[in-house]
């Protein structure tokens, strides 16, 4: 169908020129070379051709004939000029075809109509006003005719100038120096303003804006091209966010101001364990001592060089003994202070001396070596040495002050935590293999279960029938320390990533809170005995004492509130608090740091 | 189990975008006619909630528009209309290259031209939706009508931008709706509250535009056929409601004022008289003259309690508002050839004042500067030659000022030479705790009816919290020293030293109970902070950051004006010795 559409397009075009063309001209010689196209163009109707052609042949000869039989003298005659004539030129009676219809022109003009019938060629279109008239579109308003979908978004305004887009804008809205150049260093699209805040003192002065176009542009640009998104803006009162907690003031007694510092320490103090009396203090610093303190007056009682950086101390928890053990390089020291009743140290002195029966099965294969110590050393309180491997890190008491555990971390090697048994003299170790770097190990208050910390997790073996029960996924990088419970069914465990985590054994091996308090690593946890107190040490410089109630309902779950965060260790080399512990009895708190010190928190 | 496995993608949310490319296949247009489409019809990319859903599980960044929207579309008339314009280019370029102008002429005179009626109607269906969204317009055609009539557009279309501003401002003066004006860096803004909608408009400085070579005028000419039609319309239906006639006419009485026997020579007389109507010199003339509108009063309902206030404020307002709108009423302005003559015989005007300036700036003026009774002159030089008795001569800002601030501020700062007191943003809102610049807190004095002497008072107070501050500062220097003194003891203690003993009379210790209690809640909402959860602490810290920051910002401000004022107080006093 196009294609006849389009043939006969054509077909009209020529014949419009063609009409034209007999309209216009008399001329002769135009009219030929007029023809002559016509001729070109016409190509295609052979008939009308010929007779064209035939035509046109007769008209050239008549004329040349005409100019040919003139005599050169003859003047011109200007038939052809500007001026009106009367008569007409030639005499040559009109031809008959002037007289009869055109046949031609009949066809082209039955085209046309055709062509206007059919709605190809469409009448000139009158200049019509109705682009720039308005009306009252809004007449009739229907609001619901086209209700917009509720996705749509209307493009945001754009936000309305401040003081500092003035003209003559107050003199501290404009740049300084520094602030200027900050602007030009910054990128287009970080900066705060899109412009410099100028100041005219008239405003004949103030120039053209030269972004002007750009910002409208720009306008544009987002308003077409910027994708839209509805974004819920949170009208939160922040105070809303803060959690209700009961009030420090009514979860007394907890430490709350430092009330001694122990000084004497020359090297970092890595670890301190107090009395079960509650009346001594031992710590163990890097500087090669180990000291004992009177808690009330801060008074050191008595120091013992022991030839080596003190890892770990602990007192015996056991209160009709009166030991200590010392963990210093690979070696494990048995204290023997003599700072109790007489009967105490008597006591004390039983079990460090009756055991010597049972040495059968001491062979020289056994990792762990036995021995007494004699002279100067013994005048200073040592007792007993027990030979390690490996350097020891950590050693810690059972509550019945018999059994000893001792840590010494590495990789792939099965003798990470040795069992010593003082009364017998015996050690042992319990595990086949560990899993892992052992960070700590803690023995269980009441029932005879050992938790083994490793970088991760934290596992809780039975001692008696050997085996695992739980292991606790701690959720940090890297597990620092850990203590239990006094009830044993919670422990806490700090880590070197900032966090303490809170496990209620009975609920799930998930950590049931995770506190991130410090701003450091954290380097010691404890527990108090007897008050719901825990506290952390950190690499920060602070400790945090929080009230952490346990309730002896098991459907209530503990209820965990920081009470006060104790500040006074001074940070050196990075390290800030290194060990922290509670009184036995009193609601108060010791704490080493790196800075040589010890101080108490009352 | 059985049963066709579920394809992903198939449903949910990816079945409700698609790519700005699919779109365009989709509608079978080509780039340009998606983009004027887009523009015209006002649609615009969505961001999706999921991004990687909704791209097919690809992260590539893509433009998502929604699925409705495209359908939407494809059903628009407008849409075989650029079809029919495509054709017609074909045409006409082959009509050119085959040299066939009678061709040429009748494919031009049949050119296919579209309205962009029903569009407007579809996108605003009320009239108020259609205000609410006439900033831009309005910008844009200010815009356009400051364009050279070369080059850059079609002359018609600036033409028309002309005439529909014109038209704008004309009716904001009939109506007097203009509110606030700001002279800024960029241009001239004006807010205007047009039935009830707030409108902001920003007009450029008369002068002639660098055309950027980055800015695609394609895209902002679809903009401004659209911004044309909807301006028109809302103009048509703004006259009405003013019962005003439309195309506006001068006010017949104001014809014949502006009659001069020279006028041929200035412009021909189908163009003076538009000439005349831009001059906005003169009012418009209504379909039913009504000499003085009947001012719709509030009706009084009888309220109660919380209302009442309301209500109560709310009539304040009004009548605050009365006493802006006429704030210029029985002044005469005459504009210096020097100052912006359009901006400030369209601010005067909306006030009610009487405007005029010298005949050979523009056409429309209607008194000399001779005249005796004219009041004020708005000059921008530093001196006039000859001065007037019994008029002032102030610099353009205090028009913009006094409009600002709802009063006639002293004319005074604002005489000529004088140095300028700083314009002000009306637009910014002080909140609680933002930095008020002193010129604002003067400028609310004096709407406030007090004398200008509130200076000195503000400045003892100033120093009054100053020595608060210092106080404050002593005592902390005093608990450092302390602090000092017992290290030093500490020290000297650990060292073995015997310490110097020394009795000395021990200091009474006074403490503020208030203060302490302060810092104990202090200390409890920071160990409460401490236990917040992991999400919540992040928002908190995100909004406490904000809140900072805005403090931060307002303080350096402050201490920026209170440095340049001290320098200014010095210069002073050295200028004095």
């Amino acid at each position: 169908l196009s294609d006849s559409e389009d043939s006969v397009y054509s077909g009209l075009e020529d014949s419009g020129s063609d009409s034209e063309d007999d309209d216009e001209v008399v001329e002769e010689e135009e009219e030929e070379e007029e023809e002559e196209e016509e001729q070109q163009e016409d190509g295609s109707n052979p008939d009308e051709d010929k007779e064209d052609q035939s035509e046109q042949v007769y008209q050239t000869s008549a004329s040349v004939s005409k100019r040919m039989s003139l005599p050169l003298s003859q003047p011109t005659v200007e038939f052809f000029s500007k001026d009106v004539m009367i008569h007409p030129v030639t005499n040559r009676p009109a031809d008959k075809r002037s007289f009869i219809p055109s046949l031609i022109e009949k066809e082209k003009v039955s085209k046309l109509v055709h062509a206007i019938k059919m709605g190809w060629i469409k009448p000139r279109r009158v200049e019509d006003d109705s682009r720039g008239r308005f009306y009252d579109l809004w007449a009739s308003e229907s609001s619901s005719s086209l209700a917009k979908h509720k996705m749509h978004l209307p493009a945001p305004k754009i936000p309305l100038p401040g003081h500092e887009e003035s003209y003559n804008p107050p003199p501290e809205y404009m740049f300084t120096d520094e602030e200027r150049a900050l602007w030009e260093q910054q990128d287009p699209s970080d900066r705060r303003l899109p412009f410099v805040p100028r100041k005219y003192p008239g405003l004949r002065q103030v120039p053209a804006f030269s972004r002007f176009i750009h910002e409208r542009f720009e306008r544009c640009l987002d308003l077409y091209l910027c994708p839209r998104q509805r974004k819920m803006r949170v009208n939160v009162n922040p105070e809303d966010l803060i959690p209700k907690l009961p009030k420090p003031k009514d979860l007394q007694p907890f430490p709350t101001t430092q009330s001694l510092v122990y000084r004497g320490h020359s090297g970092l103090v890595r670890s301190i364990s107090v009395s079960p009396s509650g009346q001594w203090l031992v710590s163990g610093s890097d500087d090669g001592s180990v000291r004992l303190w009177e808690v009330c007056s801060s008074r050191c009682m008595k120091t013992v060089q022991v030839g080596g950086a003190v890892k770990s101390v602990a007192w015996n928890p056991n209160p009709s003994l009166c030991l200590v053990a010392v963990a210093v390089d690979s070696v494990v020291l048995i204290l023997s202070p003599a700072l109790a009743d007489k009967q105490v140290v008597s006591s004390s002195e039983r079990v460090l001396t009756a055991k010597e029966e049972e040495e059968g099965p001491s062979e020289g294969s056994q990792p762990v070596v036995w021995s007494e110590t004699e002279g100067e050393e013994l005048n200073q309180g040592i007792r007993l040495k027990i030979q390690h491997p490996k350097p020891v890190h950590q050693v810690t008491w059972h509550s019945k002050g018999d059994y000893l555990a001792s840590v010494m971390p590495e990789h792939s090697s099965h003798l990470q935590v040795f069992i010593h048994q003082l009364s017998r003299r015996r050690s042992q170790n319990p595990f086949r293999r560990n899993k892992g770097l052992v960070q700590a190990v803690a023995f269980h208050p009441i029932r005879p279960y050992f938790f083994v910390a490793t970088q991760r997790s934290v596992r809780i073996y039975n001692l008696v029938k050997q085996e695992m029960t739980k292991k606790l996924q701690a959720n940090s990088k890297w597990i620092s320390s850990i203590a239990v419970h006094s009830g044993g069914d919670h422990v806490i465990c700090g880590s070197y990533d900032c966090k303490l985590s809170w496990f209620d054994l009975d609920l799930s091996t998930k950590p049931y809170k995770m506190l991130r308090h410090h701003k450091k690593a954290v380097r010691s946890v404890a527990y108090h005995r007897g008050y719901p107190l825990f506290a952390s040490a950190s690499d920060d410089g602070s400790v945090i004492v929080c009230h952490g109630t346990v309730y002896n309902d098991l459907l209530q779950n503990p209820l965990i509130v920081p009470v006060k965060v104790l500040r006074g260790h001074a940070i050196t080399h990075d390290l800030g608090v290194l060990d922290v512990t509670f009184h036995p009895t009193q609601p108060w708190v010791f704490s080493s740091g790196a800075d040589a010190t010890i101080r108490l928190f009352t | 189990m059985g049963g066709l496995q579920k394809k992903k993608f198939e449903r949910g949310s990816a079945t409700n975008y698609i790519t700005r490319n699919r779109a365009r296949k989709k509608l079978m247009l080509s780039l340009p006619d998606f983009r004027r489409l887009c523009i015209l019809k006002g649609i615009y990319p969505h961001e999706p909630k999921h991004k990687k859903k909704v791209n097919k599980g690809s992260t590539a960044p893509r433009t998502f528009y929604l699925l409705k929207d495209i359908r939407f579309l494809l059903h628009e008339p407008i849409v075989s209309k650029f079809r029919e314009y495509k054709i017609f280019v074909r045409k006409l370029k082959r009509a050119y290259g085959k040299t066939e102008w009678s061709a040429v002429e009748r494919l031009k005179e049949n050119k296919p031209t579209y309205k962009l009626d029903h569009i407007v109607k579809e996108r605003y269906p009320t009239f108020i939706d259609a205000l609410r969204d006439i900033d831009d317009a309005l910008c844009m055609c200010f815009l356009f009508s400051t364009f050279a009539r070369t080059g850059k557009c079609h002359v018609q279309t600036i033409q028309l931008c002309r005439r529909l501003t014109v038209e704008w401002m004309n009716y904001v003066i009939a109506s007097r709706a203009l509110r606030k004006v700001f002279l800024s860096i960029k241009g001239i803004y004006y807010q205007a509250e047009v039935m009830g909608q707030l409108i902001t408009w920003l007009v450029p400085y008369q002068f002639s535009h660098d055309h950027p070579t980055d800015v695609d005028y394609r895209v902002m000419a679809t903009f401004t056929e659209l911004y044309t039609t909807l301006l028109g319309f809302v103009n048509f239906r703004l006259y009405q409601s003013l019962n005003l006639v439309y195309p506006p006419k001068l006010d017949s009485k104001a014809e014949l004022d502006l009659k001069e026997e020279n006028e041929d020579d200035y412009a021909m007389s189908s163009e003076s008289y538009y000439e005349k109507l831009s001059a906005l010199s003169s009012s418009l003339a209504r379909v039913v003259s009504t000499e003085e509108e009947e001012e719709a009063k509030l009706d009084q309902f009888p309220v109660e309690g919380e209302d009442m206030d309301k209500m109560e404020a709310r009539e304040k307002e009004q009548k605050q508002l009365e006493v802006q709108k006429k704030i210029f009423e029985g002044l005469k302005f005459f504009i210096n050839r020097e100052v912006p003559r359009e901006s400030l015989a369209f601010v005067i005007r909306c006030f009610g004042g009487q405007v005029s300036w010298d005949k050979s700036v523009c056409i429309g003026s209607t008194y000399d500067v001779t005249d005796e009774t004219i009041t004020h002159q708005v000059v921008d030089r530093p001196n006039v030659d000859k001065q007037y008795m019994n008029r002032y001569y102030i610099q353009p800002q205090w028009v913009y000022d006094c409009v600002n601030a709802k009063i006639l501020l002293p004319v005074e700062d604002y005489f000529l030479g004088v140095t300028l007191p700083p314009h002000l943003s009306p637009f910014v809102e002080e909140k609680e705790g933002d930095y008020v610049p002193p010129e604002k807190l003067k400028i609310m004095a004096l709407q406030r009816g007090e004398q200008p002497d509130g200076e000195e008072e503000e400045e003892e107070e100033e120093e009054e919290e100053d020595d608060d501050e210092e106080e404050e500062e002593e005592e902390d220097e005093e608990e450092e020293a302390e602090e000092k003194n017992l290290k030093k003891m500490e020290k000297q203690k650990s060292q073995g030293k015997s310490l110097e003993v020394k009795v000395t009379p021990g200091k009474l210790k006074v403490e503020n109970p208030a203060r302490l209690e302060q810092e104990e809640q202090a200390e409890e909402k920071r160990l409460a902070i401490m236990m917040m959860k992991k999400k919540e602490k992040y928002l908190y810290d995100k909004i406490m950051f904000g809140k900072k920051r805005k403090v931060r910002e307002a303080n350096k401000l402050a201490a920026k004006r209170k440095a340049h004022d001290d320098a200014e107080k010095a210069k002073k006093k050295k200028a004095r010795k």
